[in-house]
């Protein structure tokens, strides 16, 4: 009867690939072929010739922005960590139904917020005149006359951490729930406190779901622009701003492609630090 | 030492108590200072929305009104012929990208293809690497295509980048389609093609809608790309807010932001009536 859906008939082995190809023609056109070209333009000045140039240039010129970078998204992504870690262990391990109910309820709001509104809201919420200063000013932590914006490198990393947890959260408390209840219970009956069975017992056990949820976060952040656009625009800014500063105020593709290839490296450390992660996995099993 | 001894367990018993009044506060604190975080930015939105006078030293705005509501929705203003661009580049967007994704998701989905792991991988490369380097590319290359500043060159860039979470979500929902349905229907004599349009694309239609939300969704809050392919000429909701924003009118870029978020918290509350945990299971098989 299924004769014509087995891989082995050429057929329609021939007509998935059809299916597959426009799609796959896409990616082809619309990511490798730029990528390509960002490589080639970065090793070419504007006659054509190749050359190292840019590079050299974008050490000179932006070699503070990246430093800056690598700590606003290391630092970033390490805070989404902690939060999303402690947000899934209380869901899992807390012993007060409501405040586990009000916590589920709460932490995914910022989830489908797009990048740009997070930025415009943390415009206003870390300006001077804004909540988060009427709130330390409120409480006594901060004196009216000592208040100041926080809309630098602080408001990039705030910004990243409340828009990309609750993404983090979400995959670490499922992982968290699909742990076998007996692992918890026995460690519970041995008299492991809360902190040593998080630790110990389900930490080692989501970890993959955790590196893959930051390692989606480092590259996202790293490739954000509007966020620090918006929130950071001046020097030092991260270099997503820079590579669009060099193309609106000096149409030098050849640089902005040098600066993208520099933080693709960056990204790439992510993906290497991931997939180490999973090579030494796979080496104790 | 007081002079009347407490017996033992009395004393136990009200320091238990303490401590568990204790860890009340510090639970309702811990979860009050998580609300301000997630809803103080959210608030300060909405105050900007409504206020038409705020100058630093002042706490609150020092006037509300709907001045700057009227702007954004007169109808011959610039707000209300974004969300027209917006709205119809993101329609067309869902179209282009399921007339690619459907047939891939098939495919993908439902038949025994060879290579199948390697070509689910090639949809998800692009969210792997830092998308900048690659809208920066595109632009320049539709520079020479005269496709820059149209409509039609930030559809296909929209298109491309949705293709991504299209064909994973399709892919989903067709291989959570029961194959023993289909099996039944082309037993009792229906064609391949009338099977798959009575059967197969009904059962798969809840994860294809899905999938058309998240596209629809992500192409009203696309910036980068409209950032870079769509200058000058085409100016969607998100460039308007952030122009608006740079130009220092809070209100018109709080009205804008407070637009775009009402259909991603919409599509956060109605996820989960088309996203059915048998297609989440599947995503990525």
């Amino acid at each position: 009867m299924t004769a014509g859906r087995k891989s082995s008939s050429p057929n329609s082995s021939w007509a998935g690939f059809a299916l597959v190809a426009p799609a796959l023609l896409v990616i082809v056109i619309f990511f490798v072929g730029p990528m390509l070209l960002s490589i080639a333009s970065a090793f070419q000045d504007k006659s054509g010739t190749w050359t190292l140039a840019n590079f050299d240039k974008s050490l000179e010129l932006y070699l503070g922005d990246l430093g800056y970078t690598a700590i606003i998204t290391i630092a970033a992504t390490l805070a989404i960590g902690v939060v999303s870690v402690a947000i899934g262990g209380y869901l899992t391990l807390g012993r007060n139904p409501r405040a586990q109910t009000v916590l589920r309820w709460l932490y995914r709001w910022p989830l489908f917020i797009p990048f740009i509104v997070a930025g415009q809201v943390m415009r206003t919420f870390l300006a001077k005149n804004g909540l988060l200063n009427q709130l330390l000013i409120g409480s006594g932590i901060l004196e009216p006359l000592t208040a100041q914006s926080y809309l630098d490198w602080r408001g990039i990393v705030l910004a990243f951490v409340w828009k990309q947890t609750p993404f983090v959260a979400l995959m670490v408390a499922g992982a968290m729930a699909s742990i076998e209840p007996a692992h918890i219970e026995a460690a519970r009956n041995l008299g492991a406190g809360r902190m040593r069975i998080l630790g110990e017992i389900i930490l080692p056990q989501i970890r993959r779901t955790l590196m893959v949820g930051l390692v989606l976060s480092y590259v996202t952040i790293l490739s954000v622009l509007s966020v620090p656009l918006m929130i950071n625009p001046n020097s030092p800014t991260m270099m997503t701003v820079d590579v669009a500063y060099r193309i609106n105020a000096h149409g030098d593709y050849g640089v902005a492609n040098a600066l993208c290839l520099v933080s693709l490296a960056l990204a790439s450390l992510g993906a290497w630090f991931y997939l180490r992660q999973g090579v030494a996995r796979k080496g104790v099993e | 030492m007081s002079a009347i001894a407490v017996p033992q367990p009395l004393q136990d018993a009200a320091s238990g108590r303490t401590r568990r009044i204790g860890l009340i506060v510090l639970r309702a604190a811990l979860l009050g200072l998580l609300a301000f975080i997630i809803f103080g930015p959210l608030l300060n939105l909405l105050l900007w929305a409504f206020a038409e006078r705020w100058y630093f030293p002042n706490k609150l705005p020092s006037q509300y009104g709907f001045t700057f509501w009227a702007r954004v929705f007169d109808p011959r203003g610039n707000a209300m012929a974004s969300l027209l661009t917006s709205v119809g580049i993101a329609i067309t967007t869902v179209i282009v990208c399921l007339a690619f994704a459907v047939p891939a998701g098939l495919a993908l989905g439902r038949l025994q293809l060879r290579w199948r792991a390697a070509i689910m991988l090639a949809f998800l490369l692009p969210n792997a690497f830092p998308n900048l380097p690659v809208y920066v590319n595109i632009a320049r290359v539709f520079y020479e295509l005269r496709l820059a500043g149209t409509v039609a060159g930030v559809v296909l860039v929209h298109a491309a980048h949705g293709l991504v979470l299209a064909v994973w979500i399709t892919a989903a929902a067709f291989a959570s389609v029961d194959k023993s349905l289909e099996e039944a229907a082309r037993n009792l004599g229906a064609s391949a093609w009338r099977c798959f349009l009575t059967i197969t694309l009904p059962l798969a239609a809840p994860g294809i809608i899905a999938g058309a939300i998240f596209v629809f969704l992500e192409s009203l809050d696309e910036f980068t790309g409209t950032y870079f392919v769509g200058v000058p000429d085409v100016i969607t909701l998100p460039l308007l807010m952030f122009n608006a924003s740079m130009g220092g009118n809070y209100q018109i870029a709080s009205i804008t932001a407070l637009l775009l978020l009402v259909p991603s918290i919409g599509f956060m509350l109605l996820v989960e009536r088309f996203l059915k945990p048998n297609v989440m299971a599947m995503v990525g098989r």
